[in-house]
């Protein structure tokens, strides 16, 4: 199943499998810090109002994001990319 | 033309790759900055020799992605790189630094910019910290698999550099730069690109996933959303009371040299008008602003540190939420912070910000922050008025000074919320940064930053408050003193603005150093200095102890307050006109600063009186 980054909670794992690419020049952006397919992504600090912006550990980078924009980040988690 | 080129190296690669370092341990620190026409463009030119005497320029740019560049910064670097800004040659060749610890996240940047169409050589930077961090790259399999040399680096160390300084020796000699290593192409989508590259750090790289590292320990504590914008907070206030309790034994001996300068300067000089020039506009009027140095210093300490270490990124994470509900967003934090320091870098670092409004927004609320030109204000003010007591382990004066920058600081979001819902309205850019691992601060790079700092402001008192003294010393001398002040061009200028201060408190000598202060705000203090020293016989009177005795307290925090707000010096006006590209912007913003600041201090001065105060 198909999730977005947003969907994982706190150093919960996830695997990237692609972009929203409603917004061109955002997933152009996203790519260019570093996100890509097959990296595994995991959430590890939220702020204090509405759990935004988000900081994300990818291939031992730390990325510091807003909420709207990691959704576009499209996600699997780790159990389902086992099965 | 028989002249020879000198080689010129571009030094391109993400943010805090280490590109500064590299710069400033080949160059020893020694560099241009360059302006160039249009934009100002800041980046670092600087020089450095090869064994052979061969010399190389080394261009220090702004830190960049890819090749899109979405920010006006990385549009310069590229720019810059492409050969495209004004009165710039292209450089020779790149070289592109990576952190090798974000070799995973950042490969396919370096294949980006092998479409530059320049001989590119990768540099990996702090080899030895991702060796600690379990990261084994495999050099030969790489440089194979990219087409372009590599070579691995720790900048910090000369040991570190030899690989590369060997390196461009080998280059040295050939100015065309080895042709031979001029990049192929590479094709593709950056979908496509962004694969290459993790294939190839699939074949080259091995990494050993670390539990728990060492900044990733720390950032449990300092991102936490609580405990972190407590820790936040207290830093910010730690500085603020580090710049008052650690620059007094030196400002003691500044303030005894002055002293010493005008009593030297009365005793050579013959008696008279020479003298003074010299001691009441020139000395008493420079030495007024340059005793504040040790503060100023004090604070860069602290604001290159946090930049230094990382914890700039994380304090832009910290506060992005509430910059949201004002409209912007964390990334205009770090250009708001160097606007303590100084409005006009943190104007021109507004060009991180990637949308246009919100720069424009950022650009607006920067002259809010309290910069370095208004600290020798705050200090006379606070010298002068505010006890040097302790309330319990704090520092009196520190607290109040703490308070005048949160006040800035509070009307700068209140009115980049009004200016995002007027002026620049529409969505905001996300943050999307990168958290640097924590690092000590290089102790090289860290005190050419502070030197550089330090001699801005000392450069700013000989070019600015030096002539403006002198020209505050003719007007408050001629035609006649007899008549104390108000005989002078000064009284009589002074005279003219007064009305219109005078209802918010100010009395004529705050009137005629107000004019002058267009020019720098601290120069107030200096025409202050002037116009004092001038009226007083004994010279050597503190300037502090003369305002407490003449001003009113409510005059006294009128002045402050006014300061809050003081609309901006012309340079600040100059560079909020480049950087927007039109007369309507500074116009803007020096009328809205110019309302807050009077009802601000009419406000003060008038609910202070009321009091009785």
């Amino acid at each position: 199943m198909v999730h977005r980054l947003t969907d994982l909670t706190k150093n919960q794992s996830g695997t990237i499998i692609g972009f929203d690419e409603t917004d061109a020049g955002l997933s152009i952006r996203l790519r260019e810090i570093g996100f890509a397919e097959g990296d595994n992504v995991t959430p590890l600090h939220f702020g204090f109002f509405g759990k935004n912006p988000i900081s994300v550990r990818v291939n031992g980078a730390l990325i510091a994001l807003r909420r709207d924009d990691a959704s576009a980040i499209l996600v699997q988690t780790q159990t389902e990319a086992r099965i | 033309m028989s002249e020879v080129q000198t080689l010129r190296l571009a030094l391109l690669g993400a943010p805090n790759c280490g590109k500064s370092s590299l710069f400033n341990a080949l160059t020893g620190g020694k560099a241009k900055v360059a302006n160039y026409p249009g934009v100002t463009v800041e980046y670092r030119k600087g020089e450095f020799g090869l064994a052979d005497g061969k010399t190389v320029e080394l261009l220090d740019l702004p830190g960049v992605y890819g090749d899109c560049g979405h920010s006006m910064d990385e549009r310069v670097a590229l720019d810059a790189v492409r050969g495209d800004l004004e009165g710039e040659r292209a450089p020779d060749a790149i070289l592109f630094m990576m952190d090798a610890s974000h070799i995973n996240t950042h490969l396919h940047n370096v294949l980006q910019a092998k479409n530059h169409g320049l001989p590119i050589v990768l540099v990996l930077n702090m080899m030895d910290m991702a060796a600690r961090d379990g990261i084994t790259i495999d050099i030969p399999t790489l440089e194979k698999e990219l087409g372009i040399p590599v070579i691995s680096c720790v900048a910090v160390r000369i040991s570190g550099r030899a690989q590369l300084m060997e390196y461009l020796e080998e280059w040295g000699g050939d100015v065309s730069f080895g042709s031979a290593v001029k990049p192929t192409e590479e094709g593709g989508s950056l979908k496509e690109i962004q694969e290459r590259a993790r294939s190839i750090t699939r074949s080259a790289v091995s990494r050993v996933e670390q539990t728990e590292t060492f900044s990733q320990r720390i950032d449990n504590w300092v991102l936490h959303p609580v405990i972190g914008i407590v820790i936040l907070f207290l830093i910010l206030f730690t500085m603020f009371q580090a710049v008052y309790t650690w620059s007094g034994p030196a400002m003691g001996v500044i303030e005894w040299i002055i002293a010493a300068l005008q009593r030297g300067a009365a005793a050579v000089l013959p008696e008279g008008l020479m003298t003074s020039l010299v001691v009441d506009g020139m000395i008493a009027g420079v030495g007024a602003v340059l005793i504040f140095l040790p503060q100023i210093i004090i604070l860069f300490a602290f604001i290159l540190l946090l930049e230094a270490s990382g914890y700039m990124a994380r304090a832009a994470f910290l506060v992005d939420t509430l910059m949201a509900k004002v409209g912007l967003n964390g990334r205009a934090f770090i250009p708001l912070l160097s606007s303590f320091a100084c409005a006009i870098p943190g104007i021109m670092a507004a060009r991180t910000v990637e949308q246009e409004r919100d720069r424009i927004t950022t650009i607006l609320i920067a002259p809010l922050m309290t910069c370095a030109a208004r600290w020798p204000v705050y200090f006379l003010i606070i010298g002068a008025f505010i006890p040097a007591a302790k309330i319990g382990p704090f520092s009196q004066q520190g607290l109040v000074a703490f308070g005048l920058i949160l006040i800035g600081i509070f009307f700068a979001l209140i009115m980049a919320a009004i200016f995002k819902r007027t002026l620049t309205q529409g969505d905001s850019s996300g943050l999307l940064i990168e958290l640097p691992s924590y690092k000590m601060p290089v102790f090289k790079d860290y005190l050419v930053g502070l030197w550089d700092r330090g001699m801005i402001f000392v450069n700013r008192a000989g070019r600015i408050i030096l002539p403006a003294s002198v020209i505050i010393w003719v007007l408050a001398t001629f035609p006649t003193k007899l008549n104390g002040i108000a005989g002078t061009w000064a009284g009589k200028l002074g005279g003219m603005i007064e009305p219109i201060l005078r209802p918010i408190g100010f009395n004529l000598e705050i009137a005629i150093s107000l004019i002058p202060a267009m020019a720098a705000r601290e120069v107030a203090v200096s025409s202050l200095a002037t116009i004092y020293s001038i009226a007083e016989e004994d010279a050597d009177t503190k300037l502090s102890a003369l305002i407490s005795s003449q001003w009113s307290l409510p005059t006294a925090l009128a002045f402050l307050a006014w300061f809050v707000f003081a609309p901006q010096c012309l340079s600040t006006f100059a560079i909020i006109r480049k950087e927007t590209n039109s007369w309507k912007w500074p116009l803007f913003a020096f009328g809205y600063l110019f309302v807050l600041a009077y009802i601000a201090a009419g406000l003060t001065f008038h609910t202070a009186t009321a009091f009785g105060l």
